[in-house]
């Protein structure tokens, strides 16, 4: 009385493809550039309140994981290559991202205000 | 190369849980062995792929094909989890307090297996890929410092193995009537954190835009990068500032998984007393 495997993996097919592309208008752009292991601009001022599309375009020929807590993003760039992520509509503060494979050394941070 | 070993020990440390988890979980079922190590040569096969074409994953589907890869797989090991503990609810529970025939009757269950070698598989592949990554910009940047910062790398990896190791006999101390119950908790904890995980991914692509607001934040008191919160982070699931929707998905699957395991256990748990060998057969 167990449900059949095939019957699982389809479920989560559906459940994951229906998942509703929904939202678009009245988003914040940030251009990151990553060079030499570091972020530009190092900081960038949005406005709080208004979900933001994060674009970063990575100069440098080896990749890099574009992650912060505080936004809630972990994403992998690869080496010449461009991301975006979606991040919520953001209370005032200053929050800290960073790439996860130097996390000392290359860091920025999105001031929302 | 401390700085190499802990970003590669920090990675390896949730596949190391689940893999030892798995091991424990399969302890004594012949072919779990072999099952558990085609979970990992898939897990590393896959890692490898999934690390060479990192590129073309991330502009996929308009630019949120890494979202949706690692929310499908993260689900995957989801309802992997969940009909694992489903199918021993529904075979093993009145055989519990024997462990022996549990074994008996798992043996039976080669698809149990097959169900839980998945789960290994996308937990070695989604830290395995962001490992693979990692070594392949170390050897890119070249240089001196590239070979200890190698080693600092492979000193990483076998800490994780470690880990499985502790794991896994830290689990195997559990007498054999009790384990069952703590497998059971464990997985379903194990899952709840997961589909948390694969619903963050699903609003990091705009695709799940509700409940983004952050619902507690407790880095303060218990990072969830520091070794412990890491440790948390895979066995229940902890995260230290998630959003509303994580704590919601994460609540709806240890529910749902819960109900699911008692739905499916058969209603007659306990043995009659007395009855004699010959009757079972």
């Amino acid at each position: 009385m167990t449900p059949p495997l095939p019957l699982l993996a389809l479920a989560i097919a559906l459940a994951v493809g229906v998942a509703a592309p929904a939202l678009a208008d009245d988003q914040t752009q940030v251009q990151l550039t990553l060079k030499d292991h570091k972020f530009e601009p190092a900081e960038s001022t949005v406005s709080a309140g208004k979900p933001i599309v994060i674009q970063l375009a990575n100069q440098d020929a080896t990749p890099a994981e574009l992650e912060s807590k505080e936004l809630r993003i972990e994403k992998i760039v690869a080496g010449g290559g461009t991301i975006t992520v979606k991040v919520r509509a953001l209370k005032p503060g200053r929050y800290r991202f960073f790439d996860d494979y130097h996390e000392a050394t290359t860091q920025g941070f999105i001031v929302a205000q | 190369m401390i700085g190499a070993l802990i970003i590669v020990f920090r990675e390896a440390i949730e596949a190391g849980i689940i893999v030892g988890i798995v091991l424990a979980v399969t302890q004594g079922v012949p072919g779990s062995r072999l099952m558990a190590g085609a979970g990992i040569v898939a897990g590393v096969v896959g890692a490898s792929l999934v690390a060479a074409f990192a590129g073309a994953l991330a502009s996929a589907l308009n630019g949120v094909g890494q979202e949706m890869f690692n929310a499908a797989i993260l689900s995957l090991a989801v309802c992997m989890l969940a009909w694992h503990n489903i199918w021993m609810a529904s075979h093993g529970r009145e055989l519990a307090a024997d462990a022996r025939k549990l074994g008996q009757e798992v043996r039976s269950g080669a698809r149990s297996l097959f169900a839980l070698a998945v789960v290994v598989a996308v937990a070695v592949m989604r830290e395995g890929s962001e490992i693979a990554l990692f070594l392949y910009g170390l050897v890119a940047a070249g240089g001196t410092t590239a070979r200890d910062l190698l080693v600092g790398s492979g000193l990483g990896l076998a800490a994780g193995v470690a880990l499985s190791a502790v794991t896994y006999f830290g689990l195997a101390t559990i007498p054999p009537r009790r384990l069952f119950a703590v497998t059971t908790g464990l997985i379903t904890f194990l899952a709840a954190g997961l589909a948390a995980q694969a619903a963050n991914f699903l609003q990091q692509a705009g695709l799940a835009p509700l409940m983004s607001d952050t619902a507690w934040d407790t880095s303060a008191i218990l990072s969830d990068t520091s070794l412990f919160g890491r440790v948390l982070h895979t066995l229940i699931g902890y995260s230290d500032q998630p959003s509303v929707l994580q704590v919601v998905v994460y609540a709806v699957t240890l529910a749902v998984i819960y109900a699911l395991t008692k739905a499916f256990a058969p209603r007659v748990a306990r043995r009659p007393p007395q009855t004699p060998l010959t009757q079972n057969g």
